[in-house]
């Protein structure tokens, strides 16, 4: 697989292929419970989660509705910090200016720092037809480069792969990028650790460029904080003499303080650590120590849409811990790749549509990948409700079929469900009507909605008579 | 006290089981059951297959059918979560008081020891709309750690939705039917002879899907097991 997401086919033709690829839900079921149970652990440590869970709710949602201030408070001091700032409206613009920046460096090479808004944007494939090599340096986001895959979990994008998987592709791969994988590399994780850190290590050393994401922007100070694992988030940050920085517009606080919330909800949720590793935080530029040049790209990409629509906007408090996917049964099923963008899992089937709007048959489909479980809800450290923003597009969707004419049949039939269930005597005939055709519904329906169902599992036999009789016989 | 019981239509039509039984319980711990012939259903389906205008109508006349009424009870905790939470969203004025089965008996009549006999292993699946919207806690646990006779299996993965989902299992099929096959899997893992649960739904997926790979489980309603008595054993 290599490639953009757009184009993709709808979730459940992708599920489809995917439920019935026994490796990958093997991989999948092993990685999300192991995560999911680790995680349970770290959570449960912490005495008052949920009084932390609502406090980081609520700093997004104050963060938010006043986002055009903090915005221009961020602005003002990057600024006078030293850095420049560059405000993007879409993925389009967020690309060309990246790729002007970098030109102007006169480099032709990037390392970059795990980030989901450069995932959003394509911003590699975009550098790639530009002529810029982008190098991912964090370890599971070169396994997905090396195999020319895409990454299929927030977190963990090479979740879908095992170790022997991820030898062979080190072995086939790290040649033509540079540093070749070692002779003789066994599948153990320390070798293959061992090799990584060989053939990023010449690119840390090289690189004059680094771009990254960021996890949250302070406000008050203009500084940005990248949390990571494995150091190389570090180094990115810190060896090159330009910068980077490409986010989206809501992972703002307003200030330091506001950090403490998230620095314990976002390990604990996503690694089930106590800490992250690496907390790396930088305020502009300054001589003699880190970048010469630091540029903020700020992304908004559909965020103001979202932010416009009062039950979808809570998206947008998400802070990518990926909680939620490690919890989601669909998401263990089905794998990232079927929902189509750089935001798998239950996240990913709210906030996608949102970002990039319902006219693709994929986008149409996502807020239905979901069994309304409510898993991702408890899950999530910011308190997003995933499934009533579900439900919220999923009547924007049939809204946006009904001016559209589609989904006839659909609304045709909820129209004659409706009107059964509000008239008693059409209730009472539609009743008596399935319980004499009980002999007539055959175990497999071979069509539709039926053909769906009973292809792996059989229709109850409808019993002789219903409620409503046994009622009527016994008390009156 | 007026109590109306709210059989819901998937009980009405295809479980009418669990509607009898819900009454003959009722009934035998002296509760007089009314139930108002005109009543339907919840709208559940329509709300959340994402037709929030449809839903509306059925939720008004669910306030209308039980207007009066001081508790309705409901043996299921879907239908019970969907009239609590979301009702209100979609009808003005009152909203009928209601209860799910297991908070009934535990919360109103303040009963546990329910005077039921059901001689068989039992695993209990917390279906998601029961335990993360309804949050019925251990109410259907202590229930039937009271039946006489009764052994109550764990559940690996206890926690993990069937699949059902509403229209999801037709909409999406396959996620649907693995999720299924993995709850079978576990049922039959834990012993039971029995899956109970407290919603006829997920039942009907998880029975179906037993029976089409002829795996050695049986699914009952919660309220079938609480109506078994010494002197009539059901199932
Ligand atoms: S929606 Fe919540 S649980 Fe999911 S990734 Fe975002 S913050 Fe984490």
């Amino acid at each position: 697989m290599s490639g953009t997401y757009v184009g993709m086919p709808s979730f459940p033709d992708a599920a489809h292929r995917a439920t019935r690829d026994k490796q990958l839900r093997a991989n999948l079921t092993r990685a999300t419970h192991t995560i999911r149970d680790k995680r349970a652990r770290a959570v449960a440590e912490l005495e008052d989660w949920e009084g932390l869970r609502q406090a980081g709710k609520a700093i997004k949602d104050e963060t938010l509705a006043h986002l055009d201030d903090y915005l221009l408070q961020l602005e003002a001091k990057v600024t006078e910090a030293g850095g420049i700032v560059h405000w993007a409206r879409d993925a389009d613009e967020a690309n060309r200016i990246v790729t002007e920046l970098i030109r102007a460096t006169g480099q032709t090479e990037v390392v970059k720092v795990k980030s989901m808004a450069t995932q959003e944007i394509g911003l590699n494939e975009h550098l790639a037809a530009e002529g810029i090599s982008a190098y991912e340096t964090d370890l599971a986001e070169l396994i997905v480069q090396l195999g020319d895959d895409l990454p299929s979990h927030i977190l963990v994008p090479a979740i879908h792969k095992n170790r022997t998987e991820i030898r062979d592709i080190f072995n086939r791969a790290m040649g033509h990028w540079g540093r070749p994988a070692p002779e003789g590399l066994t599948d153990t994780p320390a070798d293959l650790a061992e090799a990584a850190r060989l053939h990023l290590r010449e690119k840390f050393l090289r690189a004059k460029v680094a771009v990254s994401g960021a996890n949250f922007m302070v406000a008050e100070t203009g500084t940005l904080v990248v949390l990571e694992s494995e150091g190389n988030g570090r180094m990115c940050l810190t060896l090159p003499e330009t910068l980077i920085s490409v986010v989206g517009i809501e992972k703002i606080v307003p200030t330091w303080r506001d950090l403490e919330v998230f620095l314990q909800l976002l390990p604990r949720s996503s690694t089930a650590e106590r800490m992250n590793p690496y907390t790396t935080t930088w305020t502009g530029v300054r001589d003699g120590d880190g970048p010469k040049q630091f540029h903020l790209v700020l992304l908004d990409n559909g965020r103001t849409q979202t932010l416009a629509d009062e039950v979808g906007r809570q998206a947008l408090r998400c802070i990518r811990c990926s909680a939620c996917l490690n919890v989601c049964p669909v998401y263990e099923r089905a794998g990232g790749h079927a929902y189509g963008s750089a935001y798998p899992g239950p996240i990913g089937a709210i906030l996608t549509p949102q970002l990039r709007g319902i006219a693709t048959d994929l986008d149409r489909s996502l807020p239905y990948a979901s069994s309304l479980c409510g898993a991702c809800f408890e899950a999530c450290p910011v308190a997003i409700d995933i499934p009533e923003v579900l439900v919220h597009l999923r009547a924007k969707v049939t809204e946006d079929a009904k001016e559209h004419g589609g989904h006839r049949l659909e609304r045709t039939a909820m129209r004659a469900a409706t009107y059964a269930m509000t008239h008693p005597a059409a209730y009472r005939t539609a009743e008596a009507a399935a319980v004499r055709a009980r002999k007539l519904i055959p175990k497999k329906v071979p069509f539709g909605a039926g053909k769906a169902w009973t292809e792996t599992r059989d229709l109850p036999e409808l019993p002789p008579q219903t409620f409503r009789q046994w009622w009527k016989e016994t008390h009156r | 006290m007026r109590i109306a019981l709210f059989v819901t239509c998937v009980n009405d039509v295809a479980f009418p089981s669990t509607g009898i039984a819900t009454v003959r319980l009722l009934e035998r711990l002296g509760v007089e059951v009314a139930f108002p012939e005109a009543q339907t259903c919840c709208g559940q389906m329509q709300y959340n297959t994402g037709y929030p205008a449809e839903a509306a109508q059925p939720a008004a006349k669910f306030a209308r059918d039980f207007a009066g009424y001081d508790a309705v009870v409901v043996p299921s905790g879907s239908c019970g979560a969907f009239i609590r939470d979301v009702h209100p969203k979609l009808v003005e004025g009152a909203v009928p008081p209601v209860y799910e089965l297991t908070e009934y008996l535990l919360d109103v009549l303040g009963v546990e020891q329910v005077g039921a006999y059901f001689p068989h292993k039992v695993a209990y699946h917390p279906t998601c709309h029961s335990s993360r919207l309804l949050k019925v806690g251990d109410r259907p646990t202590r229930l039937l750690r009271a039946v006489e006779g009764l052994e109550l299996v764990e559940l690996p993965g206890a926690a993990e939705c069937c699949g059902f989902g509403g229209t999801f299992s037709v909409k999406n099929p396959d996620v649907s039917a693995a999720m299924g096959a993995d709850k079978v899997t576990h049922a039959v893992e834990s012993g039971a002879e029995y899956l109970v649960a407290a919603d006829n739904s997920c039942l009907m997926h998880i029975g179906g899907t037993a029976r089409r790979s002829a795996a050695p489980l049986k699914t009952i309603h919660l309220a079938e097991i609480l109506a078994s008595t010494v002197e009539k054993v059901l199932a």
